[in-house]
């Protein structure tokens, strides 16, 4: 039995909406985050999908602690990560969680070589890394993740897009971290090189035994690296499962139709495939809609919808909730019902 | 040269525009950077042909060229010819060219956000060219726009005229620019990464929308992408671009089952694909080349796992090798007949 490296509980974050200049009054909040929950296993990939604004990236950054949750609780290797720490439990905290983002335009200083921005964390964790050691540990950098170590004074803006996520790649190993949340990695990438960084990290998976948070929008991008997927809606997680569980058998009419929507590359299937489309855009995360929040674009909507959330939990066809809960494959809509033919 | 049969056995359909041996060149203090080497394809009324390539490989810039909208400078185009029905428009007059654009060519880009002006409402930036290139009152011309709106599908269309762009979700301002493009009622669209901005659930409102507009106005539509599958769904032919060329031009569907160069090859291959796990992905190693710096020889060969001596040498022409299959491959004739 794997061990949960990351346990995350019913987590929320809000962000006040605020009217006035002077003085600022709250008249509502964002509700970006909204009760998440899920485990994250040792040396595994759980991939985290979802349309733009459903709080993929707000997850990302309160689980890096870049945003103090609202509430909730998440244990790493079972201690508690929000509340009060010593000054060691946060270093050794910081070290064990890294990050890499989308935009490997932005995400380097480009004022610093290579060799700073890579060697800049062991700055605050000098134990990692002696000084004398740091120059060759930061080569050794450039070398795993596929770079010339030869380019240590280079300037970030001397790389390529994909050269440049290497580098962040790099700079997010070089603490020998367990977890990386890597948030929309390879989304401003080319295809071929796409495939390049993918491939890395896939590598670097299992040479380190790193377990990943995988934020994609790319649902092909999300099943080549993921064991296990959780589908984002409004803040609240509609369904999970295993990589085969999400796209083989997806049981909720979101997860259904995001998958549907993916246009397949190949033209002899064109028209004949039945898809699923959705109208309209995601509704706004400060008011979300009562009930079940995919009701205003489901097509099997019906007045229970409106009345009653439908809480994550195992389901049998029909959307009963599963008597023994076994099977890890939770979703949350009162009608699930299994879906076999939405991927081709 | 004659229009082409459409494949479905059908009269052949006139062709709207033909590029040929285009060459654009940008010119800055420290280089030049060749970015167009030769460029060629053309769209029939009705047809769709989808320009695919990674980014930097030219496809925007032979865009802006065949709309007249090119950067000049440090943007000049150096050789070749555009032809609208039989018009040269390379050298035709400013005057002529912005007289074709919006009546007769249009385009649409993937930030639609920043081609429509924030100050004003969608409303009064689509009936903007129904005053000054109709001469249409504001009244007409405002119930026009709302009209405009409507035929791309957005609700409510003669509320929301009245609205600014930022008051519009991304796929909404995307449906707002064609509806502007499409106001004069070209006979050519040109959509250059339309959806690559927005969701896959959006994207494909979006496609559908661009498919039903071509088939209904029997428009030409030139779809730029990087997205295979988006390809796959629409083309009718696709122009696969590498470093200023075309390197590939076929049916989409031959295309698919067999490509007949080694970088389409590649590109198919490096796909993550949504309906199996798969294990690693075979990727193109390398970069593309640097465009003031292109190597001798097919500009493709330090990437291509099939190089060979001649590769080095001699720059491979697009050459015809079975009716509508081109290649810029030596070995292109062994890539389509293997098993
Ligand atoms: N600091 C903030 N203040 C107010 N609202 C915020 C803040 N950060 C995020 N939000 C809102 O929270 C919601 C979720 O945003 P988030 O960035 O997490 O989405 P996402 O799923 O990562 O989307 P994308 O796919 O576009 O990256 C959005 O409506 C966003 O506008
Ligand atoms: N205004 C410009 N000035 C200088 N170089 C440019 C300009 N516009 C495009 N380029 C260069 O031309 C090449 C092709 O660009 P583009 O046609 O935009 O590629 P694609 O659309 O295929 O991604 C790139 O190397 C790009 O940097
Ligand atoms: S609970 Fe109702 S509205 Fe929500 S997904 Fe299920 S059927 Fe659709
Ligand atoms: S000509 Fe040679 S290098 Fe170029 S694509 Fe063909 S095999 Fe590869
Ligand atoms: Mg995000
Ligand atoms: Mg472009």
């Amino acid at each position: 039995m794997t061990e949960p490296i990351l346990q995350v509980r019913d987590l929320v974050k809000h962000f006040p909406v605020q009217q006035g200049v002077v003085f600022k009054k709250t008249i509502g909040h964002v509700r970006a985050v909204d009760g998440v929950s899920f485990d994250l296993n040792r040396g595994e990939t759980l991939g985290v999908v979802g349309e733009s604004g459903c709080g993929k990236s707000t997850l990302a950054q309160v689980l890096m602690r870049l945003e103090q949750p609202t509430s909730g609780s998440a244990l790493f290797e079972g201690a508690d990560m929000f509340g009060k720490k010593s000054a060691a439990e946060l270093r050794s905290l910081r070290r064990d969680m890294q990050v890499v983002l989308q935009d490997p335009y932005t995400s380097l200083n480009p004022r610093k070589t290579v060799g700073d921005i890579i060697g800049e964390p062991f700055e605050i964790h000098p134990e990692v890394a002696p000084k004398g050691d740091r120059q060759r540990r930061v080569q050794e950098l450039l070398d795993t993740v596929g770079l010339n170590p030869e380019h240590v004074r280079r300037y970030p803006h001397q790389f390529s897009g994909g050269q440049r996520q290497r580098i962040g790649i790099a700079r997010a190993l070089a603490l020998k971290p367990k977890v990386i949340v890597c948030d929309e990695p390879v989304s401003a990438l080319d295809v071929s090189i796409q495939a390049q960084v993918m491939n890395l990290l896939g590598e670097l998976q299992s040479e380190f035994g790193l377990s990943y948070i995988f934020i994609a929008h790319d649902l092909g991008v999300v099943r080549h690296l993921s064991d296990r997927v959780a589908v984002m809606y409004l803040g609240k997680v509609v369904e999970t499962g295993t990589e085969d569980q999400i796209y083989e058998h997806p049981q909720h009419p979101y997860t259904q139709a995001l998958l549907s929507s993916v246009p397949v590359p190949d033209p002899s299937l064109r028209n004949r495939r039945e898809t699923i489309r959705l109208s309209g855009d995601v509704p706004s995360p400060a008011s979300p809609p009562s009930g079940c929040r995919f009701r205003t674009r489901c097509w099997k909507a019906e007045d229970i919808c409106a009345e009653q959330q439908p809480e994550l939990a195992v389901r049998l066809d029909g959307g009963e909730l599963a008597p023994d809960a076994e099977q890890g494959h939770p979703s949350a809509c009162h009608f699930a019902e299994r879906n076999e033919h939405v991927v081709s | 040269m004659s229009a082409t049969d459409d494949g479905t056995g059908g009269s052949p359909k006139p062709r709207l525009l033909e590029v040929q041996d285009l060459h654009v060149e940008f010119r800055t203090r420290e280089a030049t950077a060749n970015v167009l080497n030769g460029v060629g394809y053309h769209v029939d009324e009705g047809e769709t042909l989808a320009v695919l390539g990674e980014s930097g490989s030219g496809k925007s810039v032979t865009a802006q060229t065949v709309m007249g909208i090119l950067d000049t400078p440090p943007g000049f185009a150096t050789a070749g010819t555009v032809r609208y029905r039989g018009e040269e428009l390379l050298s035709a007059k400013e005057e002529r060219r912005r007289e074709l654009r919006g009546e007769n060519m249009a385009m649409i880009f993937q930030d639609a956000l920043s081609a429509l002006n924030p100050v004003y409402t969608v409303g009064f930036q689509i009936a903007e060219q129904f005053r000054f290139r109709r001469g249409m009152s504001r009244k007409d011309a405002t119930a026009k726009a709302a009209e405009m709106l409507d035929l791309v599908k957005i609700p409510n269309a003669k509320q929301r005229v009245k609205e600014f762009p930022h008051q519009f979700s991304g796929g909404m301002r995307q449906r707002a620019m064609i509806a502007m493009s499409l106001a004069l009622d070209p006979d050519l669209l040109i959509a250059d990464e339309p959806t690559t901005a927005l969701d896959v659930t959006v994207q494909a409102q979006i496609m559908d929308l661009l498919d039903e507009l071509r088939r209904e106005r029997d428009m030409g539509l030139i779809l730029i992408t990087h997205d295979l599958g988006v390809v796959a769904e629409v083309a009718d032919r696709i122009a696969v671009m590498y470093a200023g060329r075309v390197v590939e031009e076929s049916d989409a569907e031959s295309l698919y089952k067999r490509p007949a160069h080694p970088y389409t090859e590649g590109l198919m291959e490096s796909i993550p694909r949504l309906d199996q796990k798969g294990e690693e992905l075979a990727s193109i190693k390398g970069l593309p080349p640097n465009l003031a710096d292109i190597p001798p020889g097919c500009p493709f060969h330090p990437r291509c796992h099939r190089a060979e001596e001649e590769c080095r040498e001699t720059v491979p022409e697009l050459h015809e090798l079975r009716a509508g299959r081109h290649s810029a491959c030596h070995f292109a004739e062994e890539l389509i007949s293997r098993d």
